[in-house]
C-alpha cells in the first residue's frame, strides 16, 4: 500500500433536482490505495453502483452528484478533482486513469461492431499520435493478456459467449493501462464457473500489472476472498469498513453481520444462516437517526435519533471504521 | 421491438417499470392528462367531437343551397366565403366535420378490434397460428394500403359514409396487429402470466385480465393512429371523386374546389379552410398520441428539464454520460486541474 | 443469405396474395361496371381485347372460378392487363410503362432524400435533447398532419402562377419531346421541384420522431456508456455507437411503412398533374377505367414489394447479427 490513488470526500448523488430529489449516496468517504483491491457490498439499492457511476459521472439523467470532491492521485503530476474536469479534459482522463468493466456483460459491448473496431477506438482516441500497426499489435496483446486467441478480434459481439465477452471488456479495461478499474457486478451474470475463472485471471493481471480495483458486487462472499478491504454500504452510506479478513472475523455492524449470516461459510466453522428480516429503506422516506434501526436486532435507544458518524471504533484500531452506536467512534474518520 | 433493460436503469427508483400498483397507477392515469401535448390534443378533438354533434345545427346556411353571391371572399355574411355556386363555405365545413369524425370513429373501431383480435391471438397463441396470422398482417402492411382502398371503393358506385368507413376499417388493422403481437409475446413470458397460467387459469380470463389491462396504451396509440390514416384516406376518396358527392365532408369541398379551378381563380377560401380543419384535427390526434408514448417510456419527454439552475446561478445541461456536479464551486478545493496546457 | 431468401419468399407470397385479391375484387363486386363499359364501346374493341378483358374482370362466367384463376395468370404472364378506356385503345401495359419513370423519378427518389435527411435531423434532435430540433416537432407534427396533396394546392398557390419560376403543373414544358439531352433534363427537374418539396415537407417530419426516439432509447444502452466512460469524442459516441444502433429499427420502420407512404406521395402528383401513376390512376377512377386502375394498383403494389426487398438488403448489411450464415 504505497499512497492514495482516490479519495471520495463527503460524495452526495440525487435523482432528480429541488424538492423531487432523492438522496441515494450522502456523505461517501472512501479511500483507495495503489494497488489494492477495494469491495464495495451491500444489498440492492443501498447506492453502491450509483456511488461508481456518481464519482465517474457516467449517471444517466435525472442522476446528479450534488455535493463532495471525488480526488484522483495520477502516477506523476498533482492530483485532479475528478468532479471539476471540463467535459474535454473528463473525455481525457476516463479509460487513461480509470476505466470500468460494468455489469452487463452481454449490453456492454455495441453490436454493431467487430471487437477489434472497439477495441482500436479507445486507443486511437486517447494516443492519436500511435500507428494503425502498434495500436492492432496492442489489441491483440490484450485479448492474449485474457486468454482470448487473437483472431477474435474479428469476431462481433453476438459470436462470442458470455464469459468471453466478459473478457473482452476486462482486456478493453486495461488497454491504457489505467491505475485504477472499478468493476460493477462483473461476474454476477456469468455461472460460477466462469465466475471463478475470470476472478483468478483477474488477481493474477493484478499482480502483474499493479493496478487498483474497485469491486462493487452484492455477494459479500466473493469479496471475503478476492479483495484487500471491504466497504459495506446501506441506505446509501458507508457504514463499516475494515480489511477483509477482520471484517469476515469481526464484523462490528449489526448489518454487516447479518450480510456474513445470509450465505454460507466457504473455509472454517459452520455458521448458522439467518439473513436480515425487512427491506431496504426507501430511499424517499429514510428513518431517522441510524438507516438501518428498523431492521436492526440490536438497535437501543440513541439509534432512531441520531445518525452514527462512520469513524474508527477505538483509539487502537485506526485500520477499520463503524458507523454504528454499539462502537461509537472515537473520533471522525481522518481525512 | 424490445429493449433489454440496462443495468444502469435499474439503480433509478421509480423509472422503467410499466406494471406497477394501482395507486401509482391512478397518479399515472391522471399524469397523462397532465401532459400538455394529450391535453392539447384532447381538447381540440373535444371541440372537433362537439361539432360533428351539432354542426348541422348551428350551420347559418343549408350547405347545398345556391346563392347570387357567387365567388365571395370571406365577408361578414359568409366567414369563409362562397363557392361558384353561392354556397357557403363555412356552412359546408360545419356540416362536413360529422361524417369526417363519425368516418374515423368507425373504421378506427372496426380496425382497432381486428388488430386486437389478430394481433392477440397470434402473440399469445404462437406457434402455426402466429405464423399464419402475421404473415397474413404483413402482407397487409406492404400492400399499399390507399391505392387499394381507390379500387375497392371505386367498384362501388357513389360510396356512402358507412361503405367508406368499412372499407378502410378492413384495410388497414395490420400496423396495430404487429404491435399489439410483439407487446403480446413479451407479455406472455412474463411471471404472472406464467403464474396465471400454470394455476389452470382460462385462456380467456388471462387474456382479459392479465394481458389487455397492459396493452391499453398500445390499443389506444394503435386507434388513434388508424383514425388519423382513415381521416385522410376518407378525405383522399372525396377528394378524387370516389366517394358520394352529394354527402359533405372536407374532402368534397376539396373535390369542388379543384374541378372548379379554385386555384387559378384566386379563391384561396375555398380550400384553406378545409385542409386547415384537417391538419388541425391530425395535429391533434398526432399530439394525443405523443402524450401515449411519453406516458408508457418517460424517456421521450421533449423539454422538460435538459438544463438545470445550480445553487451558485450556473446552467448545467443534463446529458447522458457527463453527470451534472451540482456542488458550489466556493468549496475549497485544494487541488485544481493543472492540465489546462494539453489539447483536447 | 437465410435471412435474404426468407424475405424473398415472403415478398413472393405477398405478390401472389395482392395478384389473387385483384382477381377476386371485381368478382365479389355485385354490377358489372366493366361489362357496360364493354358495350358502350361497342365496335371499337377488337374481339381479342374482349376476350382479354372478360379474363380480367370475370365476365367469363361460364368457366369456374379455378379455370377463371388459370386463365387469369396465364394472361397476366404474358404482360397482357388489358386495353385502357382512358387512353383508348392503347394497351394498359404500355400506359404504365411510360409514367412509371416518372413515379419512381418522384415518389421514389423524394422517399429516399427524405428518411435520410429526416433520420439526420432525427439523430441531431435524439442526441441534444432540448436542442433547436426539438422545438421544430410541433411544426413538423403540423406538417405531417396535412393531407399531401392540400400541401400541394398551397404550393401551387403561393409559389406557382404566370411569371414564375415554379411551373404548377405538368412533368416538362409541353413541346418537349422526352428525351436525355439538355433541353428536357432540366425542364423535367424544373417542374420537378415543387412536388418533390411538398412530399418531402411533409413526409420528413415522421422519420425526425422515430429516429429521435430511437436515439433517446439507444442513449440509455449500456454500450453507450462504455462508450462514453472509454473517453471517445462526442462525436463517435453519438454517430458510432448510438446512431449507428438507432439507425437499424428506423430501416426496418421505413421498410414497413412504404406502403403507406407511397401511397400517400402518389396523390401529389393529382395536384401537379405531373404525369405518373398516381396521376394516371387519378384519371383512370376518373373514366372509371377498371383495368387502368388494377394495373396500376399492382404495378404500385410490386415496386413496393421491390424496395421493401432493397430496405432489407441495406437491413442486412447494417446489423451484423443478420448475417450469420
Amino acid at each position: 500500500m504505497n499512497g492514495k490513488v482516490l479519495e471520495i470526500r463527503g460524495l452526495c448523488v440525487d435523482y432528480g433536482i429541488g424538492a423531487d430529489a432523492v438522496r441515494a449516496v450522502r456523505d461517501v468517504d472512501l479511500t483507495l490505495h495503489r494497488g489494492e483491491v477495494l469491495g464495495l457490498a451491500g444489498e440492492s439499492g443501498s447506492g453502491k453502483s450509483t456511488l461508481a457511476y456518481g464519482l465517474t459521472r457516467l449517471l444517466p439523467p435525472p442522476g446528479v452528484v450534488s455535493g463532495g470532491q471525488v480526488i484522483y492521485h495520477p502516477a506523476e503530476g498533482p492530483p485532479v478533482d475528478v468532479l471539476t474536469l471540463s467535459p474535454a479534459r473528463l473525455r481525457e482522463f476516463r479509460w487513461a486513469e480509470t476505466s470500468i468493466v460494468f455489469q452487463g456483460a452481454m449490453n456492454s459491448l455495441n453490436p454493431v461492431h467487430k471487437v477489434s473496431t472497439q477495441l482500436l477506438d479507445v486507443i486511437r482516441a486517447h494516443e492519436p499520435t500511435s500507428t494503425a500497426a502498434s495500436r492492432l499489435a496492442r489489441a491483440k496483446d490484450l485479448l492474449r493478456l485474457v486468454g482470448i486467441a487473437a483472431d477474435r478480434l474479428d469476431s462481433y459481439p453476438h459470436q462470442l459467449s458470455g464469459g468471453m465477452r466478459q473478457r473482452v471488456m476486462i482486456a478493453m479495461a486495461l488497454a491504457l493501462e489505467p491505475q485504477l478499474v472499478i468493476m460493477d457486478e462483473p461476474t454476477t451474470a456469468l455461472d460460477v464457473v466462469m465466475q471463478r475463472q475470470i476472478l483468478g485471471q483477474l488477481a493474477e493481471l493484478r499482480e502483474r500489472l499493479g493496478f487498483a480495483v474497485l469491486f462493487i458486487t452484492h455477494d459479500l462472499s466473493l469479496l471475503v476472498e478476492f479483495s484487500d478491504r471491504i466497504a459495506i454500504m446501506y441506505g446509501g452510506r458507508i457504514v463499516e469498513e475494515a480489511p477483509a479478513a477482520r471484517l469476515y472475523a469481526e464484523p462490528l455492524h449489526p448489518y454487516t453481520e447479518g450480510l456474513l449470516h445470509s450465505f454460507p461459510a466457504l473455509r472454517g466453522p459452520r455458521r448458522e444462516l439467518t439473513g436480515i428480516p425487512g427491506s431496504p429503506p426507501d430511499l424517499r422516506a429514510m428513518p431517522a437517526g441510524c438507516v438501518f434501526h428498523p431492521r436492526c436486532p440490536k438497535a437501543f435507544e440513541p439509534c432512531d435519533e441520531r445518525v452514527p458518524v462512520l469513524g474508527p471504533p477505538g483509539v487502537d484500531d485506526p485500520t477499520r471504521a463503524v458507523a454504528c452506536w454499539l462502537h461509537p467512534a472515537v473520533a471522525p474518520l481522518p481525512r | 421491438m424490445t429493449i433489454s433493460p440496462s443495468s444502469i436503469e435499474q439503480v433509478i427508483p421509480g423509472q422503467g417499470a410499466m406494471a406497477q400498483p394501482s395507486a401509482r397507477a391512478r397518479r399515472r392515469r391522471f399524469r397523462f392528462v397532465a401532459n400538455a401535448k394529450a391535453a392539447t390534443g384532447l381538447v381540440v378533438l373535444g371541440v372537433y367531437a362537439l361539432l360533428a354533434v351539432i354542426g348541422p345545427w348551428i350551420a347559418p346556411y343549408d350547405p347545398d343551397a345556391r346563392s347570387a353571391d357567387v365567388l365571395q371572399a370571406p365577408s361578414t355574411r359568409h366567414w369563409f366565403g362562397t363557392t361558384h355556386l353561392g354556397q357557403d363555405i363555412f356552412s359546408q365545413i360545419l356540416v362536413g366535420a360529422r361524417s369526417v369524425m363519425v368516418v374515423g370513429l368507425i373504421a378506427g373501431v372496426l380496425a382497432t378490434v381486428l388488430s386486437i383480435l389478430i394481433g392477440v391471438t397470434a402473440g399469445y397463441l404462437g406457434g402455426a397460428a402466429d405464423e399464419s396470422l402475421s404473415a397474413l398482417s404483413n402482407v397487409f402492411l406492404v400492400i399499399p394500403a390507399l391505392p387499394l382502398i381507390i379500387i375497392v371503393a371505386s367498384l362501388v358506385d357513389q360510396a356512402g359514409d358507412l361503405l367508406v368507413a368499412l372499407i378502410i376499417g378492413l384495410t388497414s388493422w395490420a400496423w396495430g396487429a404487429r404491435v399489439l403481437r410483439a407487446q403480446t409475446l413479451s407479455l406472455r413470458r412474463r411471471d404472472y402470466v406464467e403464474a396465471a397460467r400454470a394455476t389452470g387459469e382460462r385462456t380467456w380470463r388471462i387474456i382479459g385480465f392479465e394481458i389487455l389491462p397492459n396493452l391499453t396504451a398500445i390499443i389506444a396509440s394503435g386507434f388513434v393512429g388508424t383514425v388519423i390514416f382513415a381521416v385522410m384516406s376518407e378525405i383522399t376518396l372525396a377528394f378524387i371523386g370516389i366517394s358520394s358527392v352529394s354527402s359533405w365532408n372536407w374532402g368534397t369541398i376539396l373535390f369542388w374546389a379543384q374541378g372548379q379551378q379554385a386555384l387559378a381563380q384566386g379563391a384561396w377560401w375555398w380550400f384553406v379552410p378545409a385542409g386547415l380543419a384537417i391538419a388541425l384535427l391530425g395535429t391533434a390526434l398526432a399530439l394525443i398520441n405523443f402524450g401515449i408514448d411519453e406516458f408508457v417510456s418517460p424517456r421521450l419527454r421533449t423539454g422538460g428539464r435538459t438544463r438545470i439552475r445550480t445553487a451558485d446561478g450556473r446552467t448545467v445541461r443534463m446529458r447522458v454520460g457527463f453527470t451534472p456536479v451540482l456542488a458550489p464551486r466556493a468549496a475549497p478545493v485544494p487541488m485544481q486541474d493543472t492540465r489546462e496546457d494539453r489539447t483536447s | 443469405m437465410r435471412f435474404l431468401l426468407q424475405r424473398v419468399a415472403f415478398y413472393l407470397f405477398t405478390a401472389w396474395a395482392a395478384i389473387t385479391l385483384n382477381f377476386f375484387i371485381p368478382r365479389i363486386v355485385p354490377g358489372d361496371p366493366v361489362q357496360s363499359l364493354i358495350s358502350r364501346n361497342q365496335g371499337r374493341i377488337s374481339a381479342d381485347a374482349i376476350a382479354s378483358l372478360r379474363v380480367l374482370f370475370g365476365l367469363d362466367s361460364d368457366r369456374n372460378l379455378w379455370e377463371q384463376y388459370v386463365a387469369y395468370w396465364g394472361q397476366l404472364l404474358h404482360g397482357d392487363l388489358g386495353l385502357s378506356f382512358t387512353f383508348f385503345p392503347a394497351p394498359v401495359s404500355e400506359v404504365i410503362g411510360s409514367s412509371l419513370p416518372w413515379t419512381v423519378g418522384l415518389v421514389g427518389v423524394t422517399t429516399i432524400v427524405s428518411f435520410l435527411l429526416g433520420t439526420a435531423l432525427g439523430v441531431g434532435a435524439g442526441w441534444r435533447r432540448g436542442s433547436w430540433i426539438d422545438g421544430l416537432l410541433p411544426a413538423t407534427t403540423f406538417l405531417s398532419s396535412i393531407p399531401y396533396f392540400w400541401l400541394g394546392l398551397v404550393a401551387i398557390a403561393l409559389f406557382a402562377g404566370p411569371g414564375s419560376f415554379f411551373p404548377s403543373s405538368g412533368g416538362y414544358e409541353p413541346g418537349l419531346v422526352p428525351a436525355f439531352d439538355a433541353y428536357f433534363i432540366p425542364s423535367a427537374l424544373q417542374h420537378s421541384i415543387l412536388p418533390a418539396a411538398t412530399i418531402l415537407v411533409s413526409s420528413m417530419s415522421g422519420w425526425i420522431l422515430s429516429m429521435r426516439n430511437m436515439m433517446v432509447t439507444v442513449s440509455s444502452e449500456d454500450y453507450i456508456t462504455v462508450a462514453h466512460a472509454k473517453g471517445l469524442s462526442e462525436r463517435r459516441v453519438a454517430l458510432s455507437y448510438a446512431a449507428r444502433n438507432a439507425l437499424l429499427p428506423n430501416v426496418s420502420g421505413f421498410a414497413l411503412s412504404l406502403g403507406f407512404i407511397v401511397g400517400g406521395t402518389l396523390l401529389v402528383e393529382i395536384v401537379f398533374s405531373y404525369p405518373g401513376l398516381g396521376f394516371q390512376l387519378f384519371q383512370a377512377v376518373g373514366s372509371k377505367d377498371y383495368p387502368l386502375m388494377q394495373g396500376i394498383f399492382l404495378i404500385i403494389t410490386i415496386s413496393v414489394l421491390v424496395a421493401n426487398l432493397l430496405a432489407d438488403v441495406a437491413y442486412l448489411l447494417l446489423d451484423p447479427r443478420t448475417r450469420k450464415s
